[in-house]
């Protein structure tokens, strides 16, 4: 079984040279710590910067460079800032090539839901939904079940959508599946975990077509 | 040169009245127009409608607006961080409409450019898009959005001149730019405000012609909602 960090590691395996990304808030951010550094990656943040860099050191902090969960960042070489119309251009019109996310739900026709619990206070979609409808590549990043041990992978979303048939491909602390016409084909284990026990976890229709081989991290 | 200098920012919030709809820029509190914001508190005008991407914390930005119950409405996509701002939402004092971020900044490019509505996937099969019409370009499905309204636009440049013209910083520019021109006064407040002539213009992010007026603004707090750093190795 994978961690968060685990999570994060397999998925950077997705992001290849020569790729604009925007990674969410969450494990989705933590993707950045392991992208392989001989390739060129630049990662945009909604909120007006492509180019995006580590954490300033202390005293380096600037209040006019943020990322879109509001911390404080640098920028590399090569990096640009650009208005918040500009920014979801760049999204809607498919310049981004890979978009990382997370989510509360994901449903076997790609449906995702992510921003809204009924009852429960609502803090809004931020640009998850301009991300979800846009993109063509989408990667979500999730536990496989919520704190209630319930699988995060259904049949049918229960949460306010998101978006609708979006979802490609999802990686959780147990496996790497892709969303086919058919559900979750279930492409690679994590490690030390078994399909039956992936299958346990999993509500929506889980799709297993021969040996199913272990993820390489 | 067409001269947008005010001389304050009581001069530059002439007009402002109460029920009034304003456009404010900035992401959290990156690029918020502080002086204007202090001016609406100390004003006192009320039940104003908020377009803002976000509501500011409970003590700065438009938590500020918030505390003294001078908002009728939000419209922001995203709206955490503040316990007064949630307690007026749950309790019915506060009507929030939750709009797609993308949405929100091309509902201010329209207004400015001057499209009265545009068709974006953003929202398609979820609530956002319920009333709206719909339709499909190319095989997939688009929601009809309108351009917002506004009778004032308060945005936060970095460097302006007597004309108008801006350039913004990092991502304190943010949805800035995209309110300027989008509501009937843009009023520009600038770190550093300098004569005509002073500023390249090859290097403008905004012309004068989509700003009102402008004034040197003073006492830039820019607070850091979340401060993060890293080691020294």
């Amino acid at each position: 079984m994978l961690d968060k960090n685990g999570i994060a590691k397999r998925i950077a395996k997705e992001v290849k040279d020569g790729y604009y990304v925007n990674l969410g808030i969450g494990i989705p951010t933590l993707v950045a710590n392991f992208v392989r550094d001989d390739i060129s990656v630049e990662f945009q943040s909604e909120n007006g910067v492509l180019g995006m860099g580590p954490f300033p050191f202390a005293g380096e902090e600037d209040a006019d460079i943020i990322n879109a969960g509001k911390q404080t960042i640098t920028t590399l070489p090569g990096a640009s800032f650009f208005d918040s119309a500009t920014s979801f251009g760049m999204i809607r019109g498919k310049h981004v090539d890979l978009t990382i996310l997370g989510a509360m739900e994901v449903a076997e026709n790609g449906d995702i839901a992510n921003w809204k619990i009924p009852g429960k206070m609502v803090k809004g979609m931020g640009g998850a939904m301009d991300l979800v409808a846009s993109a063509e590549n989408i990667i979500v990043a999730m536990m496989h079940t919520n704190r209630a041990g319930a699988s995060k992978l259904l049949k049918q979303c229960s949460l306010p959508l998101t978006g609708v048939g979006c979802v490609k491909k999802v990686v959780t602390n147990l496996a790497v599946l892709e969303v086919t016409g058919e559900g979750f084909e279930l492409v690679e284990r994590a490690p030390g975990v078994s399909v039956a026990q992936i299958e346990e976890v999993t509500e929506g229709t889980l799709v297993i077509n021969g040996e199913i081989p272990e993820m390489e991290l | 040169m067409i001269r947008k200098k005010v001389d304050n920012v009581q001069e530059a919030l002439e007009g402002i009245q109460s029920g009034m709809t304003l456009m404010l820029g900035g992401f959290g509190l990156c690029g918020i127009p502080e002086n204007a914001i202090s001016e609406l508190v100390r004003l006192g005008v009320e039940d104003l409608t908020c377009i803002s991407n976000n509501a500011g914390v409970d003590d700065f930005g438009l938590g500020l607006l918030l505390q003294k119950h001078q908002v009728k409405k939000m419209i922001s996509s995203y709206v955490g961080e503040n316990d007064e701002f949630e307690r007026q939402m749950l309790s019915g004092e506060l009507d929030v409409e939750l709009t797609p971020q993308g949405t929100l900044a091309e509902k201010c490019r329209a207004a400015q450019a001057g499209f009265p509505a545009f068709f974006t996937p953003a929202g398609y099969g979820t609530e956002v898009a319920e009333g709206k019409e719909i339709r499909e370009f190319n095989g997939k499905m688009y929601v009809l959005e309108e351009a917002f309204a506004a009778d004032f636009s308060f945005v936060k440049a970095w460097k302006g001149d007597e004309a108008g013209n801006l350039i913004f910083k990092g991502t304190a520019r943010n949805f800035n730019p995209c309110m300027c021109g989008a509501a009937k006064i843009t009023v520009a407040e600038v770190e550093e405000l300098v004569p005509a002539g002073q500023l390249d213009p090859n290097e403008i992010h905004i012309p004068g012609i989509f700003v009102q007026r402008i004034f040197q603004g003073t006492n830039y707090e820019k607070r850091i909602e979340q401060r993060t750093v890293r080691e020294r190795l």
